[in-house]
């Protein structure tokens, strides 16, 4: 007999003499609290702050000149960019574009100062980005071996408040990456360090109609 | 400090020499009254967190009533996505399934991202017989594999070291796996992080084969979720070109929406922050992105035994959060070590025993490591009644009775050791249904109360090492009763 025959033999006498599951409750909420669009972007930025990430706000015409200056703020000489990202949100004078490549090896990304990508969508509530792989995101490893990591992520459309909300809007056959804040650790002592393994720094810009 | 758990003493024996350790107490102390305060506040944050935990209360159970059809419709979507599903009974069968993955791609070193159930099945070891090499990669779990120890807390494995501790463990072990810590190496721990950030940087950039977890499988998708802080498990889901997640049966959930109520109880329980930093979601295989081969290693090992107890399986929802830990008072003072099984704490005193069966003297010991006082249920983010399993457990330990072991029904003989606290039920009883002896002897006895040691002999004394044994009152309680109601005052 297989295993899998096994296990699922044991499985089926454990049950045998069960009743069937009572019905699974959803009455918890769908979203805590009513919000307007403007507080929802509100309330990510605040959220996002806590947990350290550092947040910017502007419209799509200031883009390029904010990226641009976060890019030199941080001297950084080499940027990753997504196959899909918007070319004019980086000017062409600037720090070298990596394009994202399948057959580049970790050791190359490694090189590589920082990473500017869009996003799926955000969760107000929880102060998460979330990238699913699009065009604008590139592969989930760009944005992990870099130690700065930019996140577009455009106002109020893809904001969402909750978990529930967020949800229904991911496709899960996409490899999808929850980001809430940069990489933290707080194994020794309990005390918070941000940046162990991901990126140290996350700069997230709001991008909307100011 | 060994690695392993095999011939741990029980639980008594060992917590007695835990708490003797003031810097293991202070260490543990300070840990979990920080958590447990900060994860108060995060739950209080949401008005439906009762709602909340009935609500996944409500799916694991109803995923484990029907965890046969949704094992297999998880297989089938895994499979439809790229993976490879393999079914492992126990833990010799995941260790070989493993091996033979890994030594198939030709490598001999593997990354781990934090999996508890491959420490319950002993992979590493079972790696390196076959001269592979698993490298921890969890900062905790490698303060721990560095220190050639065993971790002490679901959560965070290394609770039980302080800075100083970690930086002498870093400065003396680091160097033979890998690349050294730097010098001078204060204890920091910002700087401490950093020499793990450059330790491990070089295993993770080339790694071709990572063995993880996973905190819920999706049936319905075929979805792997791992919720993690660092990065590491970032590094070791997507960098390798080869990828083996070795899950324990339970770990299933139907839909991919289920994930709602856990997305926001676990995180909350656990590091009591709205969402860890990190999780990731894979299904499958993706063209182009992440490992070009995903292997699912199903792991059952006791979990369909523990299925067979209607009270004892409420323990297979648990998500693994620990928040039962940082609220123990037993833990807080014995440690996680005291436990000995990877699973400490209240939790880990309801499903070690189970899944490993109450034969062993730290497995029958393992269900009076509590007090009963209930604190694990209330914060339970799934409501496992972990008291109720416990008293279940020890009944089962005294009385014995009919267990499930390898899914065949066995009646289990009582317990060694058991014998006194037996004859005592045993000879109440008696009194009880025999109310002239029960007078009888309430009424000699406080007559011969002068005589009444302070301290029991025998199978009785290690009871009263603790405890002061109660007085004798001069008369019992039936006579005062007799004395003062029966007759018109």
């Amino acid at each position: 007999m297989s295993s899998k025959d096994r296990i699922l033999g044991r499985i089926r006498r454990a049950l045998r003499d069960d009743a069937p599951a009572a019905p699974i409750p959803r009455d918890y909420l769908p979203v805590h609290g009513a919000r307007t669009p403007a507080e929802r972007v509100d309330l990510l930025a605040a959220h996002l702050a806590e947990y350290r990430a550092v947040v910017h706000r502007t419209d799509e015409e200031a883009l390029p000149a904010l990226l641009t200056r976060l890019l030199a703020e941080r001297g950084a000489r080499s940027v990753l960019v997504p196959p899909g990202l918007p070319a004019h949100w980086l000017p062409a004078q600037g720090p070298a574009r990596v394009p994202d490549r399948a057959e580049d090896t970790p050791y190359r990304l490694d090189r590589v100062d920082s990473v500017v990508s869009g996003c799926a969508l955000a969760v107000a509530e929880t102060g998460t980005i979330v990238l699913d792989g699009g065009p604008d995101q590139g592969r989930r490893r760009i944005t992990l071996i870099p130690d700065h990591h930019i996140c577009v992520v455009r106002v109020p459309g893809q904001v969402v408040d909750s978990v529930p909300q967020a949800l229904p809007l991911l496709d899960p056959a996409r490899p999808l990456t929850w980001i809430s804040g940069p990489s933290a650790t707080s194994d020794i002592e309990l005390d918070r360090v941000e940046g162990v393994h991901g990126p140290r720094t996350l700069e997230v810009v709001l991008v909307g109609p100011q | 400090m060994t690695g392993t758990y095999l011939g741990m003493p029980a639980f008594p024996e060992a917590a007695r020499e835990a708490v003797r350790d003031e810097v293991l107490r202070a260490n543990l102390r300070h840990a979990t009254h920080t958590i447990r305060d900060k994860r108060a506040r995060a739950v209080a944050e949401l008005a439906d967190w009762d709602r909340l935990r009935a609500a996944g209360k409500a799916v694991k159970d109803h995923t484990l009533r029907h965890l046969d059809r949704y094992l297999l419709q998880l297989e089938a979507a895994v499979t439809a996505a790229g993976g490879t599903v393999h079914w492992a009974a126990d833990a010799d069968e995941a260790n070989r399934i493993v091996t033979e993955l890994v030594l198939a791609t030709g490598e001999r070193e593997v990354v781990k991202v934090k999996s508890m159930a491959t420490q319950e099945i002993g992979l590493n070891e079972a790696l390196e017989a076959a001269g592979i090499a698993a490298y921890e990669t969890d900062l905790a779990e490698l303060i721990v594999q560095l220190g050639h120890d065993r971790p002490s807390h679901i959560l965070v494995p290394a609770i039980h070291r302080n800075r100083a501790e970690i930086r002498d463990i870093f400065r003396a072990e680091m160097g033979s796996w890998g690349r050294p810590a730097p010098e001078p190496l204060g204890d920091d721990p910002r700087e401490l992080a950093e020499a793990a950030r450059l330790h491990l940087r070089e295993k993770f950039l080339r790694a071709k084969v990572a063995v993880s977890g996973a905190n819920f499988m999706v049936a319905e998708t075929g979805t792997m979720v791992v919720l993690e802080s660092e990065g590491n498990g970032r590094m070791c889901l997507t960098l390798p070109e080869t990828l083996i997640s070795v899950v324990g049966i339970e770990k299933t959930v139907p839909t991919f929406r289920d994930l709602e109520i856990f997305l926001q109880t676990l995180p909350r329980s656990s590091t009591a922050e709205r969402m860890n930093p990190y999780t990731t979601m894979w299904t499958g295989t993706t063209a182009g992105d992440g490992p070009a081969a995903f292997h699912l290693v199903l792991l059952d090992n006791g979990r369909s035994d523990t299925l067979a107890d209607e009270t004892g399986r409420q323990a297979l929802r648990c998500i693994r959060c620990s928040a039962c830990l940082n609220v123990c008072p037993v833990y807080e003072r014995a440690g996680g070590h005291a436990y000995g099984s990877v699973y400490p704490g209240p939790i880990g005193a309801v499903l070690s025993p189970q899944l490993r069966g109450t034969g062993s003297a730290i497995d029958a010991s393992l269900p009076y490591a509590s007090t009963l006082c209930g604190a694990c249920y209330e914060v339970c983010p799934v409501a496992i009644d972990i008291p109720e399993v416990l008293v279940h457990l020890r009944e089962r330990v005294v009385q014995g009775g009919p267990v499930t072991r390898d899914g065949v029904r066995v009646t289990l003989r009582p317990a060694d050791g058991h014998t006194a606290e037996r004859a005592a039920m045993r000879a109440a009883r008696l009194l009880l249904d025999h109310p002239g002896a029960l007078r009888a002897g309430e009424r000699l006895l406080a007559r011969a109360r002068r005589l009444a040691p302070r301290r029991l002999p025998g199978a009785g004394r290690a009871w009263t090492d603790s405890r002061e044994l109660p007085t004798v009152p001069a008369e019992s309680f039936r006579d005062w009763w007799a004395r003062e109601r029966s007759t018109p005052r």
